[in-house]
């Protein structure tokens, strides 16, 4: 009885450390178990809620399994043609440029379908963030091989593992895109551990504030897991994503204020 | 010195038993339920009060489920 009555007294408004953020609606994620778009998608709002934009924030919701990420980001959003969200951002900054605007895309929607306006919105030097999933597999469709697929990877287009010599090789476009003039902030975080999570927050804090410098384009990657795609239990393929993901895609700021740092 | 004792409140019916909660938990405070929610899901619980109210478990979850109280006593 005593302990129940402690335990009143500590669910208290006021004893609130940490609770979900208002920006997240209260509907239930259409994700996976375990999956990294959750956790992305609701720290992107706490920086949105932190900043107070949410009347100024534009978002762009790509092709993939974030179809639906307007129905879960309590901000005013716009679904983009499949790959095509960096050039609606452009247009949205353009016509709007004191709103914050950013695209949150995939690696089948940026990497693949998308690569043509990916890169150009980067070497164009718009005044936009974007937000990149990359989990190396098409989550969405059921596991086919993407271009960030790792070699010898098995996913349900290349089930004896991605053979570099009749597939091609893993696309970073993270790097390619760091090389380009317009970029200003260039990233590759995760959101596995607390520590991650973090880290990543603030990646996308400053990916937001860039955008009042007017000094070109913040680009964040986020490593993530697919559980379902890769066949695996989430705590097991955030293990194996630590693994054989990171020595490939290394985490870290890849482009500082203009500057290349690695 | 001051002794801090954390409490969570879980949404049972939005958690999808992940349990990469459970991995990030520092004091192994949290553990799964033997019951599922409507959804079938087993969801997460405090299993004992080492929770030191640190955030971990909260930040990590991908829906949001966790809300996490902090007291100084």
């Amino acid at each position: 009885m005593e302990e129940n009555i402690k335990k009143d007294n500590i669910r208290k408004e006021e004893n609130i450390v940490y609770k979900k953020t208002k920006l997240m609606t209260d509907k239930v994620l259409s994700y996976c178990p375990g999956c990294g778009h959750g956790t992305i998608h609701r720290i992107i709002m706490e920086v949105v809620d932190e900043m107070g934009i949410q009347s100024e924030t534009l978002g762009i919701a790509p092709v993939g399994c974030a179809v639906l990420a307007y129905e879960f980001m309590d901000i005013d959003m716009q679904e983009a043609a499949h790959g095509r969200a960096p050039a609606m951002a452009t247009a949205m900054k353009r016509l709007m440029p004191e709103k914050y605007v950013f695209s949150y895309q995939g690696d089948g929607d940026l990497a693949a379908i998308g690569t043509a306006e990916t890169i150009h919105a980067c070497n164009r030097g718009e005044n936009i963030t974007m937000i990149f999933v990359n989990n190396g597999i098409y989550g969405m469709t059921g596991g086919q091989m993407a271009p960030t697929t790792l070699p010898g990877m098995k996913s349900s287009t290349s089930p004896y593992g991605r053979d570099i010599v009749t597939m091609g090789n893993p696309l970073k476009i993270t790097e390619l895109i760091a090389q380009l003039p317009g970029t200003y902030f260039v990233t590759r975080q995760a959101v596995h551990t607390p520590a991650n999570v973090r880290k990543t927050k603030k990646a996308i804090r400053k990916a937001f504030e860039n955008q009042k410098l007017k000094k070109g384009l913040s680009f964040v990657e986020v490593v993530s897991n697919c559980n379902s795609g890769w066949k695996m239990a989430p705590v097991q393929s955030n293990e194996w994503m630590v693994e054989n993901m990171f020595p490939f895609y290394p985490l870290g700021d890849i482009k500082i204020e203009g500057e290349l740092v690695k | 010195m001051a002794k801090v004792i954390g409490e969570i409140v879980v949404d049972i019916e939005r958690c999808k038993g992940c349990e990469v909660c459970i991995a990030a938990c520092p004091v192994n405070a949290i553990g799964m339920s033997n019951e599922v929610n409507s959804k079938g899901y087993h969801y997460m619980q405090a299993i004992n009060d080492k929770c030191t109210g640190c955030t971990n478990c909260a930040i990590v979850c991908p829906d949001g489920v966790i809300t996490v109280y902090r007291v100084k006593i």
